[in-house]
């Protein structure tokens, strides 16, 4: 097997029979690109889906208020409802155990200038923690404190392209923009993988948002997020209890449908995750059946390789070859083309890959491509090693005939 | 050389069984140029073969330079056949890919010699048969004649005990069966033990001795008056 003089004869008989060595190595490195190709764009569909849906951070709950369906305690049905900072506050209080953070969300928005510069941006009035929940990413300066909230101090934090519509080049960081006659002064620039929409925001503390409305203590929405030890579990738990406070609070019908809603994010997570383990399972079918069709070639392409030897085996085995000889001299250059294509093969996916990138993100969804070395070594030796089984059987067949019978003219 | 003793062949076709070799008697002695002759059909290349161990005899005994031949699985008539026989066969049979050099130095493969002592010893054969010039040449570049000298080569560069041809001049014209023919003479006289199957009668006057084969039996074997090939041309 590692006799010098074999591989010498292997070699020379490789390099002419260059149509056949091609046509075989061929179908392998086909084989193995194609698999790795999609199944690298499987998961690149799979990424696209986790960027898209786990946007929002995985233990977040957000609360909605809206308008009741049922009369209750001397309401009539159909009252708006509305959250204000005492809510805010009782939340806090009475969820302790369960709670890490919270924060208000009070939307608006504003003409904003700069210099000659204006648009019309959405507004965001936050506490700190926002942050966290949504999942938002400083590129420059900070996010708003504790500090910028209790003494209500008129800082903004502007998403990416906020940035980038009104200062160009110019470095925002403490610069002062105008919205409706107040000034605000830039303390951070931020970036979102939401998307544009979640780039062209502005967050302010929710106090000075207030306070420039009339000194009003509504807001419009909640966001809290809950410590993860709790599970999944301890969240729904979580969920149901908070929907029966804040309802005996605003003195909704525990029945009610309306009047409250929460979204729990780690109930879309939990559906979510579903439909990407059948993403996956579709994927792994795409690959199975991509070696398949390569496993077929090779074996028909050995076949047919065998066939044509048939005859200049009869003469080797005239002239002293042994069956074992045939055999071994078969699978040994059917396992060194395959190997080498093979190889060959997988550095052009991952290549491909990676030249692809994300520039299939936008139109076809497909994020970040890519597939494991691991796979990707796994499918290599799996077709090298079919090759060599289907290369072994026509050789053994070969290596039996008789002489006499391969060298027999047509 | 060869002693062959009620040698019996039958080939099973279909439901019938073709009896080809009827009890074949039949001895060589070293240095020999033995013509078999016979119609088809008659199993002059059938007793060949077997002589050659590229076939099976369903009964009788075998021995050849002093090694009974029986119970031969591939491997080891691969091995006796590397050692003791040159086949020379009507299609030249060489690989088509491989060079008249490399063609000739293949059975020393077999032998396991090392690549610098085969490339060596083929040339040396290469040079015998008058083909220096055309070592690295392709099959297909050769014309016939110059491809059966090749085969030639190829059969006795492994120094076997016999050389096995079938209708080796079958598809030559008859100038080149004679210069083929010169070159099996001057082989056989450097004592080379040869068996030749032919049906052409020419051919047969060119060796020392003829056996005849009619359905399977032998019905005549004489010792002629060579014929040397350079007559004819």
């Amino acid at each position: 097997m590692f006799n010098r003089d074999n591989w010498i004869e292997i070699f020379d008989t490789i390099r002419k029979n260059k149509l056949r060595t091609f046509l075989s190595g061929f179908t392998v490195a086909l084989g193995i690109f194609i698999f790795i190709i999609l199944f690298g764009f499987g998961n690149g569909l799979s990424n696209t889906f986790q960027k898209y849906f786990n946007d929002d951070n995985v233990n977040s709950m957000f609360i909605f208020p809206g308008t009741t369906n049922n009369p209750y305690k001397g309401y009539e049905s159909g009252r708006m409802i509305k959250f204000d900072n005492a809510d805010l506050k009782a939340i806090t209080d009475n969820f302790d155990n369960y709670l890490e953070s919270i924060s208000p969300r009070i939307y608006d928005n504003a003409i904003i200038k700069y210099k000659n510069k204006s648009n019309n941006y959405s507004i965001r009035a936050v506490s700190p923690s926002h942050q966290y929940n949504e999942i938002t990413i400083m590129m420059q300066g900070r996010f708003l404190h504790e500090d910028d909230i209790t003494h209500k101090k008129r800082h903004a934090v502007i998403g990416r392209l906020v940035a980038q519509d009104l200062f160009k080049n110019e470095d925002p960081i403490g610069k002062y923009i105008d919205g409706d006659g107040h000034s605000w002064k830039v303390i951070g620039v931020f970036q979102d993988d939401g998307g544009d929409r979640e780039e062209r925001m502005i967050y302010i503390p929710y106090t000075s948002l207030q306070k420039i409305k009339k000194n009003t203590d509504k807001i419009d929405q909640i966001i809290l997020s809950y410590k993860p030890e709790i599970g999944y579990e301890g969240a729904v738990e979580f969920e149901q209890k908070l929907e029966q406070f804040l309802k005996s609070r605003k003195d909704i019908d525990p029945k009610d449908s309306g009047g409250i809603y929460i979204r729990n994010v780690a109930d879309n997570l939990k559906e979510n995750q579903q439909f990407a383990s059948v993403l996956q399972l579709i994927i792994t079918f795409i690959g199975i059946g991509t070696l398949i069709a390569g496993i077929i070639g090779i074996s028909n392409i050995m076949v047919f390789v065998v066939k044509e030897r048939t005859k200049e085996l009869g003469i080797r085995k005239a002239i002293g070859a042994s069956p074992r000889s045939i055999i071994a001299m078969i699978l040994q250059e059917a396992i060194f083309i395959t190997t080498l294509s093979g190889y060959f093969g997988l550095i052009a996916g991952i290549a491909t890959l990676s030249l692809i990138g994300d520039t299939l993100e936008k139109d076809y969804f497909i994020t970040n491509p890519y597939i494991d070395i691991s796979t990707a070594i796994g499918a290599t030796v799996i077709l090298i090693l079919f090759g060599a089984l289907a290369g072994y059987i026509p050789a053994r067949r070969a290596a039996k005939i008789k002489p006499i019978v391969a060298l027999r003219d047509e | 050389m060869i002693n062959i003793t009620g040698l019996h062949k039958s080939y099973q076709m279909g439901k019938n069984s073709l009896h080809v070799l009827k009890g074949i008697d039949f001895n060589v002695e070293e240095g020999e140029l033995v013509a078999i002759m016979g119609p088809s059909g008659s199993g002059k290349s059938t007793l060949l073969n077997i002589i050659g161990m590229l076939d099976v005899a369903n009964e009788g005994v075998y021995i050849l330079d002093g090694v009974p031949i029986e119970n031969l699985d591939e491997t080891k008539a691969a091995k006796y056949r590397n050692q003791f026989l040159g086949f020379i066969f009507q299609s030249f049979n060489l690989i088509k890919y491989k060079t008249a050099l490399e063609n000739i130095a293949l059975p020393l493969y077999y032998k396991g010699l090392k690549r610098m002592e085969r490339q060596e010893i083929a040339m040396e054969y290469l040079s015998g048969v008058g083909l220096a010039n055309w070592a690295s040449h392709l099959p297909s570049e050769l014309s016939g004649g110059q491809k059966q000298r090749v085969a030639i080569a190829r059969a006795m560069v492994t120094k076997p005990k016999v050389l096995l041809a079938d209708e080796l001049t079958g598809a030559l014209d008859s100038k080149t069966s004679a210069e083929v023919m010169r070159l099996i003479q001057k082989i056989n006289n450097e004592g080379k033990t040869i068996l030749v199957v032919t049906h052409e009668e020419d051919i047969a006057m060119m060796c020392k001795r003829i056996v005849r084969l009619k359905d399977g039996i032998i019905i005549e074997d004489k010792i002629i008056t060579q014929m040397p090939a350079s007559a004819h041309v």
